[in-house]
């Protein structure tokens, strides 16, 4: 029923268009216009090329002073400050060429509209206005590209040593997070190990892998360096996380990373906005199949204090599936039931042997 | 050389000529199997438009699901069939999430390719090159009919992957595998990826086999007097864009070979360390940042080879419809030629956060702000054009204005992109698809509309109605300034695209009217088109007659007869004495003097230098060749 009234609409648009055209036609004709001279639909073209510029560009600031705050996202890391300060500097000066070249152009559009008592100007070239207008966009356009470089340089540098580290692990349709545990080490891992248990892949001959434990929100220390080491299971997903301006892809193959520094704990950014709901999200931004819009990770920043308190609460993967105590080699056994926390008959002997143990395979 | 091209031109008028006045053909030759460029130009035209329709009204259907995520879309199950799931308990119906990301991923390989490169190059190119240069035809009919038919072979496996049951391809119009590659990952990496890279494939031989035959045209078949100093700005735009095609696309070709070997016989090239459905895959050894290399290194010429034929056209139709030069000439080849070359080393822009090495993102990242500059000296080229010009707005002068403004708008967005340190916020985001389909969809798409509407009346013999395509252009650029526009607010805000909803995250929960605004503004923009597509087919038959130079352009192509045959002009091709845009030359009679008047027959307006030349013309009736406009070679 609704195709068929929508059909019928479309025949009946055509039909009027069809008859406006004949009309049209038949009375130009009948007044024995010319149809090769130009008409007055020229100046009103014209016209609506001034009303078109005004509009717009009254519109577009209008929209985008009174509804700042709703497009802009509140910004949490050292370097994302550092990046939202490039484009906004990019934004001033693209917006002023934008305007000052639209109005130009708009104003040309109206102003040199034709009239048949002119004739155009005969202007083929002029050599010191092309090379102007080379170089000035060129100069500016080098002051940008060196201020994105340093930027982008100190974004991308090595992290330091005692750069926090935590694991990224994108598969379908969920993120998981690996933390180092207390050695601040992640155990190696290998995609050949990874079973319906053992999603990591942890490689469990890997002493560093002990102590990893798993988390499902993404914990952050305020104002401490974060190095996010990132990876993919099966096909391209994206660490992204707004509010941090961190953006980099998990590949399957290869490993990638991230470092930036949280600048305000999740409880600071809700006093800040005055919005007690507040929560820092994580979301991916590389397709990556049918619920690629739904792979969310909460993110929680807390100050130093109370993130080491929450990561000493976690328990170590190793406790979660003691039966994979059996895939660690018979002589780190004991060191991995320590160092995973998982209760043993003599504790106090326990551990001076697996402290021994630990030293030797060092 | 170029005097042992003309002799044969002689001889060769001769054949055509005869052979034009006593056999057209029957149906099948002078319709199907065609090798006249014009029938062919017109075939990518019709099939271009069929994909744009196709193409636009994917756009409509997701745009449906993103601005109205509540709407009940069960009206559209007798066309979708189970794309649209319908929810037993509520009744109602809801676009599968995964035939969504289809959606996409044809939209943006059906515009970017069948639409934009086929429609648009394949259409122009094929069109003017000879009738511009002054050649009966291209250098190779029957190659160029192939050209055709490949893409027709090419656009009907695409079309098929519509009708499979896993759907066409969905992991994005880029295709990156692993995602691509496993069709255990996603549906539309089944059958319907190996349809798309069959049908790309197919695309790529028809991309080359024009190409190969729009650089030969163009370097040898130039009639007398055409050097390549007095081309029109739409044949030097061409060849540059078959240059760049002819170098890319054998890259993209061997990305896509790649890919049906990882998919179909097991090797490692883009894949490894993979654990999918529950097991690992035996695949090591493999990048997927391999892939990404190799199809950027096609993927962003490809940008180019769809903007530079819309620019050439917007050039030669503004400066006729300004009746002035096109102002700095030299400049505005000189800019493509930078942008030409300039597109080959920038590709891994679209890479920064990939996972690339940093260092490698500096260097493209500088690479990439270059190109602004001769992007900018094209604007402020145009916009001199229409200084103390004499402006007619007609239909196609108002889409070739709607262009500037679009690249003007697209463009300085690129500033940002470019920027390694803003793209890694932005990457991903509706600032990218504001940006893109700015300055390259809807630019290059306005430019098509305008060769349309300012050589409808040399395709076809009739005019085209002006006062629909009044309301056609404002209709359009206002609607695509009102679709695109609010996506960089969108973008700013961090909205990832190829998102089904943003439902599930806060910090995306905003902005429901503006895309709700966005929506209806595609779907007007959309219709508007039809309006377009009546004017068209009614004009083919039913259109005002043409007069033999309606625009008072100075180019070959309005020497021909109304309805030139196959071989273009009766008689001799005309030779060529000056450059293209004598519009409003002091001392002149009228306001245009076409490139067949001698200078010797316009003493009243030739410049000093011009005066010079007329000594070379008359060497030229013996067979003589003017070479860059000044030296004469025998």
């Amino acid at each position: 029923m609704m195709s068929l009234i929508i059909g019928l609409g479309v025949i009946l648009i055509l039909g009027i268009v069809y008859l406006i055209i004949r009309i049209s036609a038949l009375t130009s004709l009948a007044k024995g216009k010319n149809p090769d001279k130009v008409g007055k639909s020229n100046s009103v073209n014209a016209a609506l090329f001034i009303i078109f510029m005004v509009a717009s560009l009254v519109g577009f600031f209008w929209y985008s002073v009174k509804h700042f705050a709703s497009y802009t996202l509140p910004v949490a890391s050292i370097h994302g400050k550092e990046t939202d300060k490039l484009f906004w500097i990019t934004m001033g000066i693209t917006v002023l060429a934008f305007v000052i070249i639209s109005i130009v152009m708009f104003v040309f559009l109206y102003q040199y509209r034709y009239n048949p008592e002119r004739k155009a100007k005969f202007y083929p070239d002029n050599h010191y206005l092309e090379l102007a207008w080379t170089i000035i966009p060129a100069i500016v356009l080098a002051l940008l590209i060196f201020t994105g470089l340093r930027t982008w340089n100190d974004i991308t540098s090595p992290a330091s040593k005692d750069a926090e580290i935590i694991e990224m692990i994108g598969q379908q349709f969920a993120w998981t997070v690996r933390y180092p545990g207390k050695d601040a080490e992640l155990g190696t891992v290998n995609f050949k190990l990874i079973d319906a248990n053992n999603e990591f892949g942890l490689d469990l001959s890997d002493k560093n892998s002990f102590d990893d434990f798993k988390a499902l929100e993404l914990h952050l220390p305020k104002g401490k360096e974060i190095l996010l080491k990132i990876r993919a299971k099966d096909v391209l997903h994206s660490v992204y996380l707004p509010h941090f301006r961190v953006k980099m892809d998990a590949v399957p193959g290869m490993p990638t990373q991230f470092k930036f520094v949280a600048t305000l704990t999740t409880q600071e950014m809700r006093e800040k906005l005055n919005n007690p709901n507040f929560n820092y999200e994580m979301a991916c931004a590389e397709i990556c199949g049918k619920g690629h819009f739904s792979m969310r990770l909460p993110v929680v920043v807390d100050d130093e204090e109370t993130y080491e308190k929450w990561k000493a609460s976690q328990e170590a993967w190793l406790k979660q599936n003691p039966d994979y105590l059996e895939k660690v080699p018979a002589n780190l056994r004991e060191a991995a039931k320590v160092i995973a926390g998982i209760a043993t008959e003599g504790p106090a002997v326990a551990v001076k042997e697996s402290e021994q143990i630990a030293a030797g395979t060092n | 050389m170029a005097t042992t091209d003309t002799h044969i031109h002689h001889d060769v008028h001769h054949d055509d000529h005869h052979e034009h006045e006593h056999h057209e053909g029957n149906f099948w030759t002078k319709y199907v199997f065609c090798q006249d460029h014009k029938i062919i130009a017109k075939q990518f035209l019709i099939t271009g438009i069929f994909w744009a329709l196709i193409g636009g009204i994917l756009s409509v259907i997701f745009r449906l699901q993103l601005g109205f995520p509540d709407m009940d879309l069960t009206w559209l199950k007798p066309v979708l069939g189970d794309w649209i799931v319908v929810d037993a308990a509520t009744n109602v119906g809801k676009l599968d999430p995964e035939f969504y990301l289809a959606l996409v991923t044809m939209h943006g390989t059906i515009m970017v390719f069948f639409v934009l490169t086929a429609g648009l190059s394949g259409t122009f190119s094929n069109f003017l090159i000879p009738l511009q240069v002054g050649a009966r035809d291209m250098a190779s009919g029957f190659m160029n009919m192939l050209s055709y038919w490949f893409f027709f072979m090419s656009s009907v496996v695409m079309l098929t992957s519509f009708f499979l049951e896993t759907g066409p391809a969905g992991g994005g119009w880029t295709v990156y595998p692993p995602l691509s590659a496993l069709p255990q990952a996603i549906k539309g990496s089944g059958t319907g990826m190996t349809l798309w890279l069959v049908a790309m494939a197919l695309f790529i031989v028809s991309s080359l086999l024009g190409g190969i035959n729009y650089i030969t045209t163009v370097i040898n078949l130039r009639t007398k007097g055409m050097s390549f100093t007095r081309m029109p700005l739409t044949i030097w735009a061409f060849f540059f864009t078959a240059i760049i095609g002819l170098l890319s696309f054998p890259v993209l070709f061997a990305a896509a070979l790649l890919l049906i070997f990882d998919r179909s016989f097991g090797t490692s090239f883009y894949l490894s360390d993979i654990y999918i459905g529950g097991e690992a895959l035996p695949h090591v050894g493999g990048s997927p940042i391999l892939f990404q290399h190799l199809f950027w290194f096609l993927g962003h010429p490809e940008v180019y080879i769809v903007l530079l034929p819309a620019l050439g056209i917007s050039s030669e139709i503004i400066a006729t419809n300004s009746r002035k030069p096109i102002f700095g000439y030299k400049a505005m080849i000189g800019s493509m030629l930078f942008i030409a070359i300039l597109s080959f080393i920038v590709w891994a822009h679209h890479m920064f956060v990939t996972g690339m090495n940093p260092f490698l993102g500096s260097i493209f990242m500088l690479l990439t702000l270059i190109i602004a500059v001769p992007s900018a000296v094209k604007i402020f080229n145009y916009v001199t054009t229409l200084w103390k010009g004499n402006l007619r707005f007609t239909p196609g002068m108002l889409f070739s204005i709607g262009l500037v403004s679009f690249f003007l708008t697209g463009g300085i967005t690129g500033i940002f992109l470019g920027n390694s340190a803003i793209d890694i916020q932005l990457h991903d985001t509706y600032f990218v698809v504001a940006h893109f389909h700015l300055v390259m969809g809807s630019a290059s798409f306005f430019g098509m509309l305008a060769g349309v509407y300012h050589w409808f009346p040399k395709m076809f013999g009739r005019m085209m109605n002006d006062k629909l395509g009044y309301i056609h252009f404002w209709i359009t650029f206002v609607g695509v300034y009102m679709v695109f526009f609010p996506m960089h607010y969108i973008g700013i805000a961090g909205f990832p695209r190829r998102y089904y909803t943003w439902t599930n995250f806060e910090t995306f929960s905003g902005f429901t009217d503006l895309n709700m605004m966005v929506s209806v503004a595609a779907i007007l923009t959309l219709a508007a088109q039809f309006i377009f597509l009546f004017n068209f087919f009614y004009s083919i038959f039913r259109g005002r007659l043409a007069p033999a130079n309606p625009w008072n352009s100075t180019t070959l192509e309005w020497t021909t007869p109304r309805n030139p045959g196959h071989g273009n002009w009766v008689g001799e091709i005309p030779s060529v004495y000056r450059w293209p845009y004598d519009y409003s030359k002091p001392g002149a009679k009228e306001d245009f003097i076409p490139q067949t008047i001698p200078f010797s027959e316009t003493p009243e307006s030739n410049l000093p230098h011009e005066n010079e030349l007329i000594r070379l013309e008359s060497d030229d009736k013996e067979g003589g060749i003017i070479i860059g406009g000044n030296k004469p070679q025998h």
